[in-house]
């Protein structure tokens, strides 16, 4: 399928590029209705693979690329079930989502994660499965569900161990701030700066010259330097499911929800 | 180095101008959130602003509860 357009999100081919946009109000949250729809662009790839050099993932929202997680979906779904139910619902959208995510980290093309705005929790998972990360110098990036009491479930602190290391996971999960782009480039995690809305365009740039290349010898790269952390992914989940049995976790999730503050997505 | 006044002066400055409203029209011990009328989304916004002008990082918890202008430029001064 080289185009479809959804509820949640969009995706085009031309000429090699693949580009999946983002369009969900608010801000990108995921839940149900975007995971079904990852999963349908993933079930693509296959078709798309043999005339495809590269995916560029980014949203329409003002606001940013993804506020993570659709946490409103989370409690509203959850809070209605008993303790084990509970548990049940969330890891089969952990496993459900953890599929796609796998997915697009092995793509068999180059992907290229083109980030304004906010860029948080499980949005700055999504962007950690693809290749390339491209801010334009107004993104944030924050991993902030300490405050909730969980940890990231979407595979985010695996994969950002695998790329940068250790020291610059504890502090984005212990403090639980956002950094900005220009410190995201100094530590690893963005590879390109863009001026203020010109992510897409550098990373169409990119991909012009990454379609140069060999087809063969960019998926044995990409394999050889981009293991998938299998392991640490499942215990990820198992360690999410064992958090968010406590009754503090639904407490801090309804407190969210529920929130009037002027600021609930600051950590 | 700027002295906090001037600090406080360019914090108005930008913020007049990110949210386009007449520069001027905002003063020092205005609350940002009822002045301007953003979300939590949008002062965040103003903090990348603020943090690409001045050059700095200035985490989210040191302005976590800030809600004016002058405090929030003490804050900047702090870094800078």
């Amino acid at each position: 399928m080289k185009s479809f357009t959804g509820e949640t999100l969009r995706w085009e081919w031309n000429e090699g590029v693949v580009h999946l946009t983002l369009d969900r109000e608010p801000a990108n949250e995921i839940g149900t209705a975007m995971l079904v729809e990852l999963e349908k662009f993933v079930g693509a790839f296959d078709a798309l693979a043999a005339e495809t050099s590269v995916c560029i993932i980014s949203s329409a929202k003002k606001h940013g690329f993804s506020a993570g997680a659709d946490l409103r979906e989370l409690y509203n779904g959850a809070a209605s079930l008993s303790g084990g139910e509970r548990v049940a619902g969330v890891r089969k959208f952990l496993e459900r989502i953890h599929a796609v995510l796998n997915a697009i980290d092995a793509a068999p093309f180059v992907t290229i994660a083109a980030v304004h705005g906010i860029c948080f929790g499980g949005g700055l998972e999504l962007a950690l499965a693809c290749d390339i990360i491209i801010a334009d110098k107004m993104a944030r990036f924050a991993f902030p569900e300490l405050r909730l009491g969980l940890i990231p479930g979407f595979g985010g602190i695996p994969r950002l161990k695998r790329d940068l290391g250790n020291a610059f996971v504890r502090d984005l999960l212990f403090t639980g701030r956002s950094v900005n782009a220009t410190r995201a480039q100094a530590v690893g995690l963005v590879s390109q700066l863009a001026a203020e809305g010109e992510a897409v365009n550098v990373a169409r740039s990119n991909a012009g010259q990454i379609k140069k290349f060999d087809a063969v010898a960019r998926v044995a790269a990409k394999k050889f330097i981009k293991p998938i952390p299998h392991e640490e992914l499942r215990r990820e989940i198992d360690i999410f499911c064992d958090l968010f049995t406590r009754p503090a976790v639904m407490a801090a999730l309804k407190k969210f929800v529920e929130s009037t503050d002027a600021m609930p997505y600051l950590p | 180095m700027r002295n906090v006044e001037q600090t406080t002066q360019e914090v108005l400055e930008l913020a007049a101008k990110h949210f386009q409203v007449p520069a001027g029209s905002l003063a020092a011990d205005d609350d940002f959130f009822k002045k301007l009328g953003i979300n939590s989304l949008q002062a965040l916004e103003l903090l990348s602003r603020l943090e690409n002008h001045f050059g700095i990082e200035l985490p989210d918890y040191e302005v976590q509860g800030v809600s004016d202008f002058r405090t929030l430029a003490s804050r900047i001064q702090t870094r800078l």
